[in-house]
């Protein structure tokens, strides 16, 4: 009753309601350089990002170059059931998990330990050396690190060479499958270690410090703030990133895995994106490659809409 | 600007030190240390492998601490491989020209999707965030790049990969905290979208855009898979793909203008030159940069 009385006392602020079109119009007539610019911007995401996704119809036809994309015939599923029962399947699982697992476990929790011990640190100076060491792996490029890391792996390299201090003969660990997962996740720990412990130090200087007084007020020892206090105060920062980790554990890019392995380590190295750009670019498969690459992008981001559910509905922290 | 006290519980003393907190702090000093050591080793090796002798380096057993008869050999003769500076001149083109283009559009559409005004702000946001999420993969991708004729040209190492949509995100960030009143009194003024952008928008988040653009830059100075899957011209090959030849493929480094050269023991020599030769130029650099680098971490922690 009262909302009507308000509306009928200012009958001048009212706006007669616009149809959509002359919304349109209007909204377009004020804001055209902005369409022009953002028309000119998504012409790239269209050639570059949505075609490409148009082009995902190769997956589910027989592509032969000379008939074009358009021209060949339609296969349906034939491709994913030609792959899931072939045995590179399970082999790419397996390794994809692995690696993505162990990486879970040693790569995503070192940068959180790393920079809890740096945040005891009282000397600012030997803080700043230590995170300047440390970041400095990760402007190597990734060709270079790989480089250094297969040299010191060599017959003849570093590690060979300690070792043989102690009398233990020259191992190729580069060609041994077992270690490939090792190579790869300690690869990367050297790279990116001081580097993903940033994000970790900069929530830990957004805690309250009132928070660390009233603890030592309460009887609290330095220990017990580091656990009550710096822990809970950086939680959703490690569960937001684990959540995203978690999110691609079926997903590795090829880049390192293809600088690293070899055919003597195929079985423990080869994951969904190399085997993709085997088939597909070196082989030539390309339906077939395709179908594989789909299979695991859709998994991707199932697994990303399916986590971030579960975490905004366990911890209210979600990527959207 | 009030200086904070830092969030680290051993700065303030709450009573008396205990024996055990003295006891960690020498042991996580020790140990960060270490791990420094351990960190930066790799590094130092490699240096001192390239100035030492080749088959002194040969015969050393255990490890290196310092370059075995301290010599210039390796850098003498790097300097007349021709492939390796012909890819150095097509990676520093891709670096400047990429990083260019790669800014002016980013620039521009961050602008345009910091637009919250305009009616279909969701929709052209969302077109471009999707793509994050979902691709349609290589092999499509590979077809389309060939398809616009890009297939063995320079510019195939840019043009798909012209706007990164969390770049943008991050500018747009940035256009977000200007205020909106300075916008509206410069249009009052009778500027334009234009004009606006340029004039009041972009000065404003220079931070902001050095941020992008060193990520730009790095990541075009790092990259190979774009002339790995669409360069078939050995003069188009960017340093990271002679890198990758020489360093993972165990290619022969073909010099020009000496005798003894094919032998394995420069082959392993030169290797460790040219790994410090392609490093260096960013190592130089990296103090510069690396504030820059953490500050765009921090933009990015920032949820979109």
């Amino acid at each position: 009753m009262s909302k009507l009385a308000a509306r009928q006392a200012t009958p001048a602020v009212r706006l007669p309601k616009k149809s959509f079109r002359q919304r349109v119009v209007i909204d377009f007539r004020k804001n055209w350089v902005i369409y022009a610019i953002a028309l000119v911007c998504l012409s790239y995401y269209f050639v570059f990002r949505y075609a490409p996704m148009g082009g995902l119809a190769i997956a589910f036809k027989n592509y032969r170059p000379a008939r074009g994309l358009w021209g060949s015939s339609w296969v349906g599923f034939k491709w994913f059931e030609q792959f899931f029962s072939s045995y590179y399947f399970p082999r790419l699982l397996r390794n994809t998990l692995t690696i993505n697992l162990l990486s879970l476990l040693i790569g995503s929790t070192l940068p959180i330990l790393l920079a809890l011990l740096l945040n005891e640190i009282r000397s600012s100076a030997y803080k700043r050396t230590v995170q300047t060491v440390t970041y400095m792996p990760h402007f190597v490029s990734l060709v270079v690190a790989c480089g250094i890391v297969l040299d010191m792996l060599s017959y003849g390299g570093l590690f060979n060479q300690i070792l043989g201090l102690f009398g233990v003969s020259p191992i190729l660990f580069s060609n041994v499958p077992e270690y490939f997962p090792w190579i790869y996740v300690f690869s990367d720990v050297w790279q990116n270690l001081g580097y993903n412990s940033i994000v970790y130090l900069a929530a830990l200087s957004a805690i309250n410090v009132e928070l660390f007084d009233a603890a030592a007020i309460d009887g609290c020892n330095r220990f017990q703030r580091v656990l009550h206090v710096t822990i809970p105060g950086i939680m959703p920062t490690i569960i937001l990133l684990l959540l995203m980790k978690v999110g691609s554990m079926m997903s590795i890019g090829y880049e390192k895995i293809i600088l690293l392995y070899n055919d003597a380590v195929l079985e423990r190295a080869d994951v969904f994106s190399s085997f993709v750009y085997r088939y597909g670019m070196l082989g030539g498969n390309y339906s077939y490659s395709a179908a594989v690459d789909l299979f695991n992008n859709v998994v991707n981001i199932l697994l990303l809409v399916v986590f971030n559910a579960v975490s905004r509905k366990v911890s209210d922290i979600s990527l959207w | 600007m009030k200086h904070r006290r830092q969030a680290s519980p051993e700065q303030w003393n709450y009573g008396k030190v205990s024996a055990g907190s003295r006891i960690f702090d020498i042991a996580n000093h020790i140990l960060l240390g270490l791990l420094c050591l351990l960190m930066v080793y790799p590094l130092w090796y490699v240096l001192c492998s390239s100035l030492s002798d080749p088959s002194l380096l040969m015969r050393h057993k255990g490890i290196l601490l310092f370059p075995l008869d301290f010599s210039f050999a390796g850098y003498e003769k790097v300097l007349n491989y021709k492939k390796l500076w012909n890819s150095y001149l097509v990676t520093f083109f891709v670096v400047i020209a990429g990083t260019g283009l790669n800014m002016f559009f980013s620039i521009l559409f961050a602008f345009v999707m910091s637009r919250r005004g305009i009616m279909w702000h969701k929709l052209i946001t969302g077109l471009a965030v999707f793509t994050m999420y979902f691709s349609g993969g290589m092999i499509p991708t590979y077809l389309v790049v060939k398809g616009v004729g890009l297939y063995d040209s320079i510019w195939a190492m840019i043009i798909p990969g012209l706007i990164s949509t969390y770049n943008c995100i991050i500018l747009r960030t940035a256009f977000y905290g200007i205020p909106d009143s300075l916008e509206e009194s410069a249009k009052i003024d009778g500027a334009g979208d234009l004009r606006v952008l340029f004039t009041i928008c972009v000065p404003l988040i220079v931070p902001s855009i050095a941020t992008v653009a060193l990520f730009y830059a790095v990541g075009h100075w790092n990259a190979w898979s774009a002339a790995l899957l669409y360069i078939r011209n050995e003069r188009l090959m960017p340093l990271q793909m002679v890198l990758r030849a020489l360093l993972i493929q165990g290619e022969a480094i073909e010099v020009t203008g000496g005798q003894d050269l094919q032998t394995e023991l420069n082959n392993m020599l030169l290797k460790y030159v040219v790994i410090v030769v392609s490093t260096v130029p960013i190592l130089c650099v990296y103090p510069f940069i690396q504030r820059f680098f953490t500050k765009g971490v921090m933009i990015g922690a920032v949820k979109g």
